[in-house]
Parts: C-alpha cells; sequence; structure tokens
C-alpha cells in the first residue's frame, strides 16, 4: 500500500509535462475513475442547479417575450437594450457609490477591531472579540427588519434620544438618508466578520517579529502599520473582494427596506433588485436574465480586474 | 409578524435563484391541504386564497358537496401570491386550480393566457347574482374571467371623539375636507386630518377615478391595443387638491401598509380614514389602538355635493387557472364557494368581507348589521350599500403592477418637490406609453 501511495506522484508530474507515458499510467486511470466517483455527488448537483440553469437563463436572455405579441428570437438585443437601459445604468452607479463608502467603511472598523483585540490579551478581548462578531451570526433578513424597526420614527428610539438632548429627530428612511442608513446596517452587519477573518491572519504572524521589532525600538504604532499590515495583506484583499462581490449584488437590505420605504427606494434600486422585480414584479423573465446575465459579467469583471491590481500583496502571482 | 418574515425569505430565496438564473420555477404540490377533505374519493380542486377565517368557508364547502373537494393552500397576500403564480405559469406548471386575485390583476393574468373564459363553464348563469359593476369588473368584452367574491366600495371612516374636540363637522366635500385639515393644523392638534400614501396604488387610482379619471381602455378581445389617460383633467385637479394639502402641511405623506401607518391609524394621528368596505375589518384587527377612540363611518367626500361618484377600493374574486386538470370542477368551486349565506355570514362577521353576491347584499340582515367598533353604527345602511350600489366598474391595464410602481415613483417625487403635480402625472403618462410600446402594444 506504501508504495503504491508513494509511488503516485511521479506519473501526474511526467504526464503534466506531457513528455513520455509513465509505466504506473494505468494504476493512475484506475485510481482517477474513483476520483471521479467520489466527486460524482458534487458535480451532479453542481451541473442540475448551477451549470444547467446557467445555460438555460442565457438561453432566455437571447429571445425578447412581451405581452402583446408573444416571444421571438432577438440575439443579443436584450443586452444592448440593458446596457442603454438608464434604470440598469443608475442602478449600477448606485452599487458603485455603495462600494466606494462601506468597503472602506467596513474595512477600518474591523481592521482597527482586529489590531486592537491582536494586542490585548486579557479575558475582555474573547469577550469583545465575540460581541463584535455577533452581528454577522443574525441572518441578513432578520437583521435588516431589525434596523428598519430601529429607524422607524414611530416605533424606534430615534425619537426619544433626540428629543432628549433637544435635536430634531432625522428621517431615516427619507430619500436623502436612505444611502446612509444602508450603509450602516451592512457595516453593522459585515464588520465584525470580516474582523475575524483579519485576526485570524493576525494571530498567524510569528510572534518573534514583534519581538525584533521592539528590540530596534518600534513602537505599537509602528509594529501595526509597519509590520502586521503588510504581513496580512493577502487576508486584506480577500476581504476587500469579498466585500466587493457583495456590496454589487446588493439586494437583502434594501428590499427590506423597500417595504417601509417604498419611495425612496423604488423598484430599480440595485440592479439585482431591478433584475427580481423585471423577473418577478412585471413577468419580464427574459429581460431579467439578460439584466442578471450582465450584472454577473461586470460583478466576474470587477473582482478580476481587483485580484488583477492587487496580485502582489494577495501573493496571486 | 412571522408569516412576513417567512415571505420576505422566500423573495430572497427566490431572487437569488434568479440572479444565478434558476428560473425553473417552484414546485407546489397540490395533494397539500390546509383544510379536511371529507369525501376522499371527490374531485379534488387546489384553491389559493388568503380570505381570514376562509377554513370554515371551505369546511362548509366540502360538507355539503360530494362530488368536489376543495383543497385549500394560502400562498400569501396580494403580490405575494401573484408573483408565485406569475412564475407558475412561466414555468407551465404549480399553479393551483383556483385561484383568489383582485379585480385589478385580471387582465394582467388573462393577457398570459392564465385563466379561463369562464362563460363555457356557466359564469353567465350566476351573472345575475352580482350588480353590473362588478360584473364588468371580471369580464372584458364577452369573456368572463373570474367570480367576484368581495368588493371595496368606498366610505370615510373618522374619529368622532377629535373632530368633536376641535369643533369640525364630518366633512361632506373636498372642500369642506381641506377646511377641516386647517382648523384642525391652527388649533395645534398633535396628529393631521388624513394621510395621503404615496405608495396608495389603487387607493390613489380611485380618488383619481371619482373626478372622472378613466386610466385605461383595454379588451381582451383585441390584445394588443391599449388606451392610456392618466393625465386627464380630472386626475390633474384630484392630485394639485392634494399636492396642496401636502405642501401646507396638512396631511401626513406616510407610506401605507407599514407597521408606522398601522398604528397610526388607530392611535389618533389621522382623525379620518378615507377607507374601502373592508377598512373596518383591517383597523379592528390592529393592536395599540385609542381605547376611547370613538369611531364613526360617512360616504366618501365630495367633488360636487349634488353630483355624488362612488368609487372602489380593492376587492377579490375567484379566477380558474389554464393549468387547472379539471375545469369544470374548478369553475363549480369558483361558483360556489361563496354561493350560499352560511359561507356569506362566515365572511362577514369573522372575515368583515363586503359581499358582492347579490341574495346577501340585498338582505335585511345585511343592511340592518351593527357594528360593534362603530358604537352600534349600521354601516352597511348609512353608508357601503349605497356607495356599492353607486359603483360602474372599473378597468385595469394589463401591466397594472407596474402601473402602480410608476404612479408611487411619480407621487414621491412630487411630494418631495421635486415635480409639480401636473409634471408628475405628464412624466407617469408618457413612462406608461414608452412601456406600452415596449410591450408591443398600440395605443389607441
Amino acid at each position: 500500500m506504501t508504495t503504491q501511495t508513494t509511488a503516485g506522484p511521479k506519473p501526474v508530474a511526467t504526464r503534466r509535462t506531457g513528455t513520455t507515458r509513465a509505466p504506473g499510467s494505468r494504476l493512475e486511470r484506475r485510481r482517477q475513475r474513483w476520483g471521479w466517483l467520489f466527486v460524482s455527488p458534487f458535480l451532479a448537483v453542481f451541473a442540475l442547479f448551477l451549470v444547467f440553469p446557467l445555460f438555460y437563463a442565457f438561453g432566455m436572455s437571447l429571445f425578447t417575450s412581451t405581452l402583446a405579441t408573444g416571444t421571438k428570437f432577438t440575439g443579443i438585443g436584450n443586452y444592448v437594450k440593458a446596457f442603454t437601459d438608464p434604470l440598469f445604468m443608475e442602478g449600477l452607479l448606485r452599487v458603485a457609490a455603495f462600494a466606494i463608502v462601506m468597503i472602506p467603511a467596513q474595512l477600518i472598523v474591523a481592521l482597527l477591531a482586529a489590531l486592537v483585540l491582536d494586542s490585548l490579551t486579557s479575558w475582555l478581548s474573547k469577550l469583545s472579540r465575540l460581541l463584535i462578531f455577533v452581528p454577522y451570526a443574525i441572518p441578513v433578513v432578520i437583521g435588516a427588519l431589525m434596523w428598519s424597526f430601529l429607524y422607524s420614527p414611530k416605533f424606534g428610539p430615534s425619537a426619544t434620544l433626540f428629543t432628549a438632548v433637544g435635536l430634531p429627530t432625522p428621517d431615516f428612511l427619507a430619500s436623502g438618508t436612505i444611502f446612509g442608513s444602508l450603509v450602516n446596517i451592512v457595516t453593522w452587519q459585515w464588520s465584525g466578520y470580516y474582523m475575524v477573518v483579519i485576526y485570524a491572519a493576525l494571530r498567524s504572524i510569528d510572534p518573534s517579529i514583534y519581538e525584533a521589532a521592539r528590540i530596534d525600538g518600534a513602537n505599537g504604532l509602528q509594529t501595526a502599520l509597519r509590520i502586521k499590515l503588510p504581513m496580512i495583506s493577502s487576508s486584506m484583499v480577500m476581504v476587500i473582494t469579498f466585500a466587493l462581490i457583495g456590496t454589487l449584488q446588493f439586494f437583502t437590505e434594501p428590499v427590506v427596506l423597500r417595504n417601509i420605504a417604498q419611495g425612496a427606494i423604488d423598484a430599480a434600486y440595485t440592479p439585482n433588485m431591478y433584475a427580481y422585480s423585471l423577473a418577478f414584479s412585471y413577468s419580464q423573465f427574459n429581460y431579467a436574465s439578460a439584466i442578471a446575465f450582465s450584472l454577473g459579467a461586470l460583478v466576474f469583471a470587477g473582482s478580476y480586474l481587483f485580484l488583477f491590481l492587487t496580485r502582489k500583496q494577495s501573493g496571486l502571482k | 409578524m412571522k408569516s412576513k418574515l417567512l415571505a420576505v425569505g422566500g423573495t430572497v430565496a427566490v431572487a437569488a435563484a434568479a440572479l444565478t438564473g434558476c428560473s425553473a420555477g417552484e414546485s407546489t404540490s397540490a395533494t397539500e391541504c390546509t383544510n379536511k377533505i371529507v369525501n376522499a374519493d371527490a374531485t379534488q380542486v387546489s384553491v389559493w386564497a388568503w380570505y381570514p377565517a376562509f377554513e370554515d368557508v371551505v369546511d362548509l364547502f366540502n360538507e355539503s358537496h360530494d362530488d368536489v373537494q376543495i383543497c385549500w393552500t394560502n400562498a400569501g397576500q396580494g403580490n405575494d401570491e401573484y408573483t408565485k403564480f406569475s412564475t407558475a405559469l412561466e414555468a407551465g406548471s404549480g399553479a393551483p386550480d383556483v385561484i383568489m386575485l383582485e379585480s385589478e390583476v385580471l387582465s394582467s393574468f388573462s393577457i398570459r393566457d392564465g385563466l379561463v373564459d369562464l362563460t363555457e363553464f356557466g359564469a353567465n348563469d350566476v351573472k345575475g347574482d352580482y350588480t353590473e359593476g362588478a360584473w364588468k369588473d371580471v369580464s372584458s368584452g364577452d369573456a368572463v374571467y373570474a367570480i367576484p367574491v368581495d368588493g371595496g366600495p368606498m366610505g370615510m371612516l373618522y374619529r368622532q371623539d377629535i373632530l368633536d374636540q376641535y369643533g369640525i363637522a364630518a366633512p361632506t366635500t373636498w372642500d369642506e375636507f381641506a377646511a377641516a385639515a386647517k382648523t384642525l393644523k391652527d388649533a395645534g392638534a398633535p396628529g393631521v386630518l388624513a394621510d395621503f400614501p404615496t405608495n396608495g396604488r389603487a387607493y390613489n387610482q380611485a380618488l383619481f377615478a371619482q373626478a372622472g379619471s378613466v386610466p385605461f381602455a383595454y379588451d381582451n378581445a383585441n390584445p394588443t391595443e391599449i388606451g392610456i389617460d392618466v393625465n386627464d383633467e380630472g386626475s390633474k385637479k384630484v392630485l394639485s387638491y392634494w399636492s396642496d394639502l401636502v405642501d401646507q402641511g396638512l396631511v401626513a405623506t406616510d407610506d401605507a401598509f407599514t407597521a408606522d401607518y398601522n398604528t397610526k391609524l388607530v392611535d389618533g394621528s389621522y382623525a379620518i380614514y378615507v377607507a374601502a368596505a373592508w377598512g373596518p375589518g383591517y383597523l379592528s384587527g390592529l393592536s395599540d389602538a385609542d381605547s376611547d377612540a370613538v369611531w364613526r363611518a360617512a360616504p366618501v367626500p365630495q367633488w360636487d355635493a349634488a353630483n355624488p361618484v362612488q368609487i372602489n377600493w380593492g376587492g377579490s374574486t375567484f379566477a380558474v387557472t389554464s393549468q387547472a386538470k379539471d375545469k369544470e370542477a374548478a369553475a363549480v368551486v369558483a361558483k360556489e364557494v361563496f354561493g350560499t349565506e352560511e359561507a356569506w355570514k362566515i365572511g362577514i362577521e369573522q372575515a368583515a368581507l363586503f359581499p358582492l353576491w347579490k341574495p346577501i347584499l340585498e338582505s335585511d340582515y345585511f343592511r340592518d348589521l351593527e357594528y360593534p367598533f362603530f358604537g352600534g353604527q349600521q354601516i352597511n345602511k348609512d353608508v357601503f350599500l349605497e356607495a356599492a350600489a353607486g359603483y360602474t366598474g372599473f378597468t385595469f391595464s394589463p401591466f397594472q403592477n407596474y402601473a402602480y410602481d410608476q404612479l408611487t415613483e411619480q407621487l414621491y417625487a412630487m411630494t418631495q418637490g421635486e415635480k409639480s403635480s401636473d409634471q408628475a402625472l405628464d412624466d407617469l403618462q408618457s413612462s406608461l406609453e414608452t412601456y406600452a410600446g415596449e410591450q408591443g402594444f398600440t395605443l389607441e
């Protein structure tokens, strides 16, 4: 048995270089059969619930179906329409604005919390770590519903708080303030998660580096900025990528808040909501597929571009 | 609360599926009934409906029918149910046999061939049981797409105690209504006279209709032609009236159907609730009510007291879907489920529905019914029967959901001071015309 396993990797290496057929290739093929067997349950589910629907939806997006005249093949017509559709474009600009505000906000909170927690060693730090993480453990819909009550002028605490200090009560659900209200919900919910990722990266740094830094005379701030931060840059890149994808697909929080602020959040507030409204409120399944695909392509392009630009920091190069 | 959460969760799940491109539709098994099947051998007809206390009505039907049995599911209220139905139509399976639909969405589904023309299945035999307005709402040309169930003739529910406190008589015209709003504000009342919700949808449409607005002309016999006229003189007059009240701060502009709004309806924040006949049932179901509140009902205010115009807000029907397996049996259910006095007594007393079925609508029992919520006032006799009798029917567009969403956007822009009321309606007109064009309609 042991000889078989140790002999395994070698033929793979030779085959990958594509030179000679290794003597063990027959054995290798047999092992690969077993491999396929083990991945097949996953592949079946993957193909059935992701690959097939993707192809199906892409097929749908090439047709145009109208209420009055039925369905006809229009090729890329829906895509041309999507990229000239002001509602889709406004939604894209809006999520881009969200990305510019929301990602740094989450990152700064998460990074500060992680750096502070990393340098503390009391029982308090363990408790704080848990407390900061708790919002992430709350389902997104419930979190958004909870905030919608907090923002409510009738039920929320804001009226009591602001009158107590003699200020006018702000309306968190007006068209001018809803942006900030949404940023707040997302930051509250996700910072804890990113904090844990960054914190784990910080813990994996060899403490002897800090010792060396201390001997060289670096203070706490310098250690944090010059040593810790560069050493966790790959985790930071990962966190930003997650946040970027999540923000471009922004959906749940605005949908929940739309229940109490229909004027400020319209049906096409984000591209994802637009696709949803088109499909399920206006029964334009074909155009909705095209919007969903266009968004998917942009998200892919956006994250790819980001990973390419940060390939040095992330170690992907 | 819980069902709301589930609904939102479901929405998210569906949307997530939409993004990954999975629109295969959901599999609804017709075999899961909420109710008990009395005669297991009989044909089963699946029904989606969200009436309160509907279980008793279903039991009554099943006990009195040997050959047909109802298998009832509550698939969500209003748009939640329509979304499921729409997806089922697109998927080609998963719709129930009989579905509860508000009359305003009938053409949205009949244009997608989702509903069966019931004239083949004896709809005209029961035509005489309904008022002309109610029947017009369910028919398009010669076709009949549903059987009317309940209606929403409008009246004005008001807080007698608040109006008395400020020496205001219940307004009978919109001029008096505006004057009352001013009196209330000048007296420094903590609340306002009423709310003008920008997301009122059918409510706002009804207010326009009172001044003669006929927003859509559409007939299923000519399914590619539509007439759109949402910026007519009547609508403009009504909207500029409300816009004035909003600008002066005499009415609130809170979104309707939110938790805040529900509380404000019953805690005295609004002294008047211009409502449909189902409004009293809605009010009495709300919590946190002011315990000293004295509610009374009066006819809806008029533009011209000499020529009163009655309006309608909401109302629902039973339609047979194109996916029904046994259309004959399904039509029997649609016609007969609310076709007995016993069923209607449950509907009226437990669900606070306003019947459109004439034998009960015109009965002494219904006319003389006293409502404890209104201090024993006979609100049907005083207000709603007359309102129902004066209603002549309404035509909705086959893309009503879109039209309402656009209306909400325009009204919101108006209350935000971004545009005048006239401009809002002109913009609504052009956005609907564009949409109709994109959807392949020719404008009349």
